[in-house]
């Protein structure tokens, strides 16, 4: 019997660009094994590399921009259409023969679509590296779009689309996304609709494959018992013939570095549910922000993932009105957002919304107290070396800090980063980015809720 | 829907040799200690150095089928109130001090088991026995923490299965499968019950179950079995052992005679979709080998792809959406597999079905392939690889083994039995196992009248 049931919802901290101080925090010399090696391959891709032969595989992550924010404005959800499709069949291969190689070696390759990004994992057990990356290169090179694959996962989205409609949470955040960014790329949903999802054909994923998935916006992270010279070989042969340049399609004047709107409002979607399903939201901060740090801090003292956020005492701890209750920081290319969720009861609805624009107000009045401060620097430095301790997350980790321009001594430059954040910091990016309120979005049959 | 799966029971060593068939010079897996304080507390060490972090876990051999039946979700609320304090260590105290040295805890409850565990940096551990020890015997529970959590727990059980549909279903075909058994009843409990759970009642199961000669200790990571035993000892090993625990013996099941079917209806469905469950052998009650062929029969089934179900309903017929199957073998008692099917839209849940069982047909008549026997083997031994990579998971693999009546030996020598299972077993066990009158059939529908007469 193996449902379990965690004591803390899975809301994931968007911590992938935050990757703490290993050394700082480790004297061993086991520490040394995150040193990065930046290299350029033969047909000039950079990667980033951490050696690692303690197991024998190889894991691989890469990124390309453009996400959903580059699917035509009335084709939603070609990137992740074309996403889907990228291992249903390549070169020679049929999608069953594909999937035959792939299983037969106990490879894993799989693609997920962002906003902004198109990522990608491939892991391998290290005597199958040369398949692993030769399926790979035919998969980002040759993908074949055959009818039946396209219709066969074409009903599998929309299926999904389908389920999704009466999901709350799905609702709630897409409700949240439309409402903010009213005719922006952010605002659609990153899956499409069931309608733009029937309207995408062959030709527009193999468009789209080959505006976006090139070269240089290329990020690469692998880690593994590999050495650079294989790591560049490998790296080359599956993405060296990829076109050199994107095509992505330039966002209008008017939609770039945008905030979001409907800060105030709160928007009600009627569903029968017992439990209401609440998003909210306000402004958020980008990566590249001198604040972003004391950003960064103030909000993990606000609704950070830990059991110890003032959201999380009060909403959870002191009055049991939900089981989870979490807000984060979201930065995106031309925008950033504080993003949270929770869900609760008919009749308690009103009260957790009240309580949490209570706190945000709080916190945009006051900021965190310096004892708050603190406690959330040492979080953020300790809590670095568990965001390390795969394969899987240091090559997710390698490829975040690329996209996030962070440079390779990051890791040896963020404990001080955090270290020179003032409590006075913390208070005046708190008043800049909460002291406007909350959009707040409402699925569910609340009482006594009202939309504004 | 498919039933959440895990591929329980993997291991990590002595494999990778015949790994794939070829051979390996690289590298084995982590040097496990497994060895038992004075107190009873039984401790696996599964060292990994790559890293300066360290899992540490703690599981009890207690779970939602351990409950007095009126109290269900009593193993479940109680997880919660571990973290409402002892008298050392008032409430929040340990969260708190995780949260600031940066390290993740959660905590877990099954049917069989419930777990707690943190991560951190490797010099942490010490104190993390020494707050995990005293919570071990000293909780302490007043009203005024208890009531609040009680109504967290029933926000839970509104955001895991009341607001979602499938979830209701799953529930109504677990306690129509169980038709004895305390498997039958949810983790999470009833929420009738739920709602009048006490701290008294909370406190009496803890005293019962919560006692060191009742625990398994896992600390995975960047340490020896030499420093984790010594700590251990001046931890864990001064608590003292509550009480003798009572052999886990729960009401087995009958024989079955009769297949079931559960209909659920909600407006809120868009997709109708069966599924099925079968009572099948766990690790524990299945006779050697028995289990692992159910676990290779599932995967070639359903798992991926290039499964049958997925190859001949989604591919080749184009009836179906998806379609799946899965087995969940670390159980004390007899578990499920389950086989799913989402049809397409003009395809029936009847017609479904009976393309499901078609498939399931051909296996138990015409067995299996060469290649797909060779390809789930191969899958299934690299999971043990893969695992290798993650100390969480090889903590987890340990710690469900050995609470549900595994040993470090059965995980150890798990992927040599799987590459014994051979085509012939698989077959058999299709016929043997496929039997709809150990069954529960589920229909996800939105609206009653829209479930056909089966012939």
């Amino acid at each position: 019997m193996i449902v379990h049931w965690q004591r803390a919802l899975g809301v994931a901290l968007r911590c992938g660009a935050l990757a703490l101080i290993l050394a700082a925090l480790a004297p061993q010399p086991a520490a040394a094994t995150t040193k990065i090696e930046r290299f350029i391959t033969p047909a000039g891709i950079e990667v980033w590399l951490v050696r690692d032969p303690a197991v024998p595989l190889i894991a691989l992550n890469f990124a390309f921009r453009g996400g959903s924010a580059q699917d035509p404005a009335e084709k939603a959800g070609t990137a992740n259409m074309m996403a889907s499709l990228l291992d249903e069949g390549a070169g020679e291969l049929d999608a069953t023969a594909f999937h035959e190689r792939i299983e037969r070696k106990a490879i894993e390759l799989s693609l997920t679509t962002g906003r902004e990004t198109i990522r990608g994992t491939l892991r391998t057990l290290k005597e199958n590296q040369d398949e692993a990356f030769d399926l790979l290169r035919l998969a980002l090179n040759a993908p074949r779009f055959d009818a039946s694959a396209v219709e066969r996962i074409r009903a599998q989205i929309i299926s999904r689309l389908q389920r999704q409609s009466t999901n709350p949470n799905e609702i709630a955040s897409r409700t949240w996304w439309g409402t903010a960014f009213p005719g922006h790329p952010y605002g659609r949903p990153m899956n499409g609709t069931v309608e733009s999802v029937a309207s995408i054909t062959a030709d527009d994923m193999r468009s789209y494959l080959k505006r976006v998935l090139t070269r240089d916006t290329l990020k690469i992270g692998i880690v593994g018992d590999i050495d650079a010279a294989t790591a560049g070989r490998l790296v080359d042969r599956a993405f060296a013939t990829l076109p050199a340049q994107s095509t992505l399609a330039p966002l209008a004047e008017a939609l770039r570095n945008v905030t979001p709107q409907g800060i105030g409002r709160l928007i009600l979607v009627d569903l029968d549910v017992p439990q209401a399903v609440v998003t909210f939201g306000g402004l958020g901060i980008k990566r590249s922000d001198p604040d972003f740090m004391s950003a960064y801090l103030m909000s993990h003292v606000l609704g950070g993932g830990s059991f110890t956020s003032r959201l999380y005492r009060e909403i959870r701890e002191k009055r049991g009105l939900a089981y989870g209750v979490s807000s984060n920081l979201i930065w995106l290319d031309h925008s950033a957002v504080t993003l949270g969720g929770t869900a609760t009861r008919s009749d308690a609805t009103k009260e957790t919304i009240e309580l949490i624009e209570a706190e945000f107000a709080r916190m945009a009045k006051e900021g965190p107290t310096q004892e708050e401060l603190d406690k959330a620097k040492t979080y953020l430095k300790g809590s670095f070396a568990l965001g390390l301790d795969t394969s899987t997350k240091i090559a997710n980790q390698l490829v975040s800090m690329q996209l996030d321009n962070l440079g390779i001594d990051y890791i040896e430059r963020r404990s001080a980063l955090i270290d020179a954040v003032t409590l006075a910091d913390t208070k005046r990016v708190a008043k800049r980015l909460l002291g406007d309120g909350l959009l707040v979005a409402v699925v569910g049959k609340p009482q006594g809720v009202t939309p504004r | 829907m498919p039933y959440p799966m895990k591929h329980a029971m993997a291991a990590t060593f002595a494999l990778l040799g015949a790994f794939g068939g070829t051979s390996h010079a690289s590298s084995s897996g982590p040097d496990i200690a497994h060895f038992t304080l004075a107190n009873g507390l039984e401790v696996v060490v599964i060292p990994d150095h790559r890293t300066p972090v360290i899992t540490h876990m703690v599981w009890y051999r207690v779970g939602a089928a351990d409950e007095t039946p009126g109290k269900s979700g009593l193993a479940h609320f109680l997880e919660h109130l571990l973290f409402k304090g002892t008298k050392k260590n008032p409430q929040g105290l340990f969260s708190q001090t995780v949260a600031t040295i940066g390290g993740q805890e959660n905590a877990f409850t099954s049917s069989d088991y419930t777990g707690y565990f943190q991560r951190t940096s490797r010099e942490h551990l010490k104190m993390l026995m020494e707050f995990e020890a005293d919570r071990m015997t000293g909780l302490v529970l007043t009203d005024d923490v208890v009531k609040p959590e009680l109504q967290v727990v029933l926000e839970e059980q509104n955001m895991r299965v009341a607001n979602n549909p499938g979830a209701r279903l799953s529930e109504q075909m677990e306690a129509a499968l169980y038709l004895n058994h305390p498997y039958g009843r949810p983790i999470i409990g009833w929420r009738q019950e739920i709602e009048k759970l006490t701290s008294e009642d909370a406190l009496a199961f803890y005293r019962r179950f919560y006692t060191p000669n009742n625990a398994v200790l896992i600390v995975a990571g960047d340490v020896t079995a030499d420093e984790v035993k010594k700590l251990a000892e001046a931890t864990y090993g001064q608590v003292a052992r509550v009480t003798e625990v009572a052999p886990r013996v729960r009401p087995q099941e009958p024989v079955h005679e009769a297949p079931r079917t559960v209909t659920l209806a909600d407006p809120r469905v868009r997709e109708p979709s069966v599924q099925r469950y079968y009572l099948v052998p766990s690790y524990t009650t299945a006779k050697p080998g028995e289990s692992e062929t159910i676990e290779v029969l599932a995967h070639i089934l359903g798992r991926g792809s290039n499964s049958r179900l997925y190859q001949k309903l989604v591919v080749e017929k184009g009836v179906a959406v998806n379609a799946s199957a899965g087995y969940s073998g670390s159980a004390l008692d007899d578990t499920r597999m389950y086989v799913a099917g989402t049809p397409k839209s003009g395809i029936s849940l009847g017609q479904m079905e009976d393309a499901i069982d078609g498939v399931l047909d051909e296996v138990a008549q015409g067995g299996v392939t060469a290649e797909e026997l060779d390809r789930a083997k191969t899958r299934l031994i690299a999971d043990a690889v893969y695992a290798q990579d993650n100390q969480g998971t090889l903590a987890r693999w340990y710690g469900a083994a050995l609470t549900t009546g595994g040993s470090v030996d059965q995980v150890r020598t798990w992927p040599d039995r799987i590459r014994a299972v051979t085509a012939e077993q698989v077959r058999d066990a299709a016929r043997r196992w496929f039997d709809k009158r150990r069954s529960v059939t589920g229909y996800l529908v939105k609206e009653l009248q829209s479930v056909e007469k089966r012939s």
